[in-house]
């Protein structure tokens, strides 16, 4: 049957929330929230999302939201978590926190809360940069963008959040992007079926700090899979499984100049960091194929 | 049942008796007795909570803050660095109107190293919208610490407390300790804003400035309600068991001449010193602040008043001094002394007052009056 048949009609993010334009990241919650169900506490460190659910006493959000400080995230989930399951509620514990509040501010509340196998869902929600304070760069920042606290393109490469997760060894992880919401929503689904820690990292492309056209939001995403600069794939036990729109993008990559032109960010990145990040795709890939195929 | 105990083991044994659903605490010294104790009460299933081992202290004010919103008791322990490193997630705490109960052991900050006694770590939180009580033994420690789940979940209040005790000198001593069956002394808690997915909520998102400058409001008319909740929970827990509390422990103030203010441990060692002082024919007395927040009023008309200081606010004075100044509009002897565990002795504190002048300031062992 078709994913989408199968995804609820029922929404949980009203119309008319204070994104941006071209919003991936509202489109990320959109589905998250959908696979998620009623029974669901999102924990929102400072992010974006402070934003996207509105002003008191509005919100744009039907499930409760928990808004916490910016570091506080995985360890208030924590709490939660084992408050819930203490009076013996199932209630869904998912931490939706921006890329700063993951790889940087957050990163010690979140190895904490993995390491004693807290039972939640953390999904990073990834634009590589501080969106909500106008950009700035992050630890989420690739090599060469631009941001407005790296004026002539960053200088250092990503953070590899996923292997420093992957050393925590949760039942199950996974990569997605907004480009494929699908995607999200299984990933999501299934991760929700789990006890114990359980992670989503979602790519999210950000017009205004990309620099491209709202209605690009989409093919920004595919893009960026398409050109294995991102990669879906999802790791359940310690097994790795590289999910279909990678899979096909694998065997045949687009130049990764189709992914980086449209984008005002990249505008005037030097020759060099291109031929980096290329070779860094050319080996993550080679990683995680060796992976994959690995008994 | 009497027995004997250290300050840390009598705020352990209430906190099991409280029944708390969550404790998310860090070790830090002194306090570490707490949650050692707290890991066994749990572990040897004494105590039917979920004890989360955080990895720093705030992230255990942050779980703390997570378990509490869904409606349960929560509890945790620090001291100094530990509370300091909360500071962000104590405020929220408040601001979030969650019953969290925290014992601190009073201790100072660095640098150097320093582990012992000082108040300057809680009262950095003064600002906070935590109510703060200081004990001076280790059954007002166990005392305090059963009513103070009562305070934080009253209705009325809805704010955190924070437990002091002075590091070492109550902490690691041991005292006589009378424990209580405590029974229906602490109600159940019903939390009225107790995140519910049945009722969908946002909790803590953007607030504009007018909400935002009411809800600050919100939180000092609940600071001044406590009031009437305090004395009515100390006086139904001297009714219960039979030992009464006040929010300053007087001694020999009503015909003094010249009061001796103090909190913590400071306070008990003040009645010797009172005690010789008097034997002096010096009409002193002593009057130990118990609860710093809600800050009470104090019976000081017409009398002279030295207070000493385990804690400074730099470029302004002792804290405490400041405070009473602030309220009762007079000059005060003030002696800023023990900070860092320094030693002082009750003959010391009698020296302070017949060495009394009015509207200055004395570090011990450092400088005159100035």
């Amino acid at each position: 049957m078709d994913i989408i048949a199968e995804i609820p009609k029922e929404e949980y993010i009203k119309k008319c929330t204070s994104a941006c334009a071209g919003c991936s990241s509202s489109l990320n919650l959109r589905y998250v929230t959908k696979a998620a169900g009623p029974d669901t506490v999102l924990v929102v460190p400072a992010c974006c999302t402070s934003v996207i659910q509105g002003i008191y006493p509005n919100t744009a959000m039907n499930i409760p939201v928990y808004n916490i400080a910016f570091a506080a995230a995985a360890a208030c989930a924590s709490g939660m978590s084992n408050a819930f399951r203490q009076a013996g509620k199932k209630t869904n514990v998912i931490v939706y926190a921006g890329d700063g509040g993951t790889l940087d501010i957050g990163i010690q509340s979140m190895s904490g809360a993995f390491e004693r196998g807290t039972d939640f869902l953390y999904i990073c929600y990834d634009n590589e940069a501080y969106g909500n304070t106008g950009m700035q760069r992050s630890g989420a920042t690739p090599l060469g963008a631009r941001t407005t606290t790296t004026p002539t393109g960053k200088t250092d490469a990503k953070k590899d959040i996923d292997a420093i997760i992957a050393a925590h060894d949760p039942p199950y992880m996974a990569t997605a992007c907004s480009a494929y919401p699908q995607d999200i929503f299984k990933k999501v689904e299934k991760a929700l079926t789990f006890r114990g820690p359980t992670f989503i990292h979602i790519l999210a492309p950000c017009p205004p700090g990309w620099r491209y056209p709202t209605e690009k939001t989409i093919e920004m995403g595919k893009l960026a899979v398409k050109s294995g600069m991102w990669v879906l794939y999802e790791r359940e036990y310690g097994k790795l499984t590289i999910s279909a729109p990678s899979k096909a993008a694998m065997k045949k990559p687009i130049p990764l100049e189709e992914y980086l032109t449209p984008q005002g960010r990249f505008k005037g990145i030097e020759r060099k960091n291109v031929e980096i990040l290329k070779q860094r795709i050319t080996k993550n890939l080679q990683r995680l194929a060796a992976e994959e195929a690995a008994p | 049942m009497r027995k004997i105990a250290t300050g840390n083991k009598a705020v352990a044994e209430a906190v099991k008796q409280a029944h708390p659903a969550v404790v998310a605490a860090y070790p830090i010294t002194p306090q570490t007795e707490i949650v050692e104790t707290m890991a066994d009460y749990v572990t040897s299933g004494q105590l039917a909570s979920r004890y989360i081992q955080v990895e720093s202290e705030h992230s255990a004010m942050a779980a703390c803050i997570g378990a509490s919103i869904t409606g349960v008791r929560t509890f945790t322990a620090t001291s100094s660095h530990g509370l300091l490193y909360m500071h962000e997630m104590t405020n929220w705490a408040a601001g979030a109107r969650l019953p969290i109960v925290m014992a601190n052991v009073n201790r100072s900050i660095g640098p150097g190293w320093n582990i012992w006694a000082e108040h300057t770590d809680a009262l950095q939180e003064r600002d906070t919208g935590w109510l703060q009580v200081y004990v001076a033994t280790v059954q007002e420690a166990y005392d305090a610490t059963l009513m103070a789940f009562v305070i934080a979940e009253h209705n009325d209040v809805l704010l955190p407390v924070m437990v002091n005790l002075d590091g070492f000198s109550l902490s690691h001593i041991m005292q006589p300790l009378d424990t209580v069956e405590p029974g229906d002394f602490i109600p159940p808690l019903h939390l009225p804003h107790a995140i519910d997915p049945k009722y969908p909520t946002s909790y803590g998102g953007l607030t504009g400035p007018n909400d935002h400058f009411r809800f600050r409001w919100d939180i000092e008319r609940s600071m001044r309600d406590s009031v009437k909740v305090i004395e009515a929970t100390q006086k139904e827990f001297a009714n219960r068991f039979g030992r009464s509390y006040g929010f300053t422990e007087d001694y020999l103030c009503e015909d003094a001449d010249v009061v001796l203010v103090s909190m913590g441990t400071f306070g008990k060692e003040a009645e010797v010193a009172i005690d010789i002082l008097r034997k002096e024919g010096i009409k002193a007395g002593s009057m130990r602040i118990r609860w710093f927040r809600p800050f009470p009023k104090l019976a000081l008309a017409g009398k002279e008043v030295v207070v000493v200081d385990r804690d400074y606010s730099f470029g302004s004075g002792g804290i405490l001094a400041h405070e009473i100044m602030a309220q009762t509009k007079k000059d005060v002897c003030s002696v800023i002394a023990g900070i860092g565990g320094q030693e002082v002795t009750y003959d010391d504190l009698a020296g302070f007052v017949r060495e009394r002048r009015m509207g200055t300031e004395f570090w011990f062992g450092v400088t005159g009056n100035v």
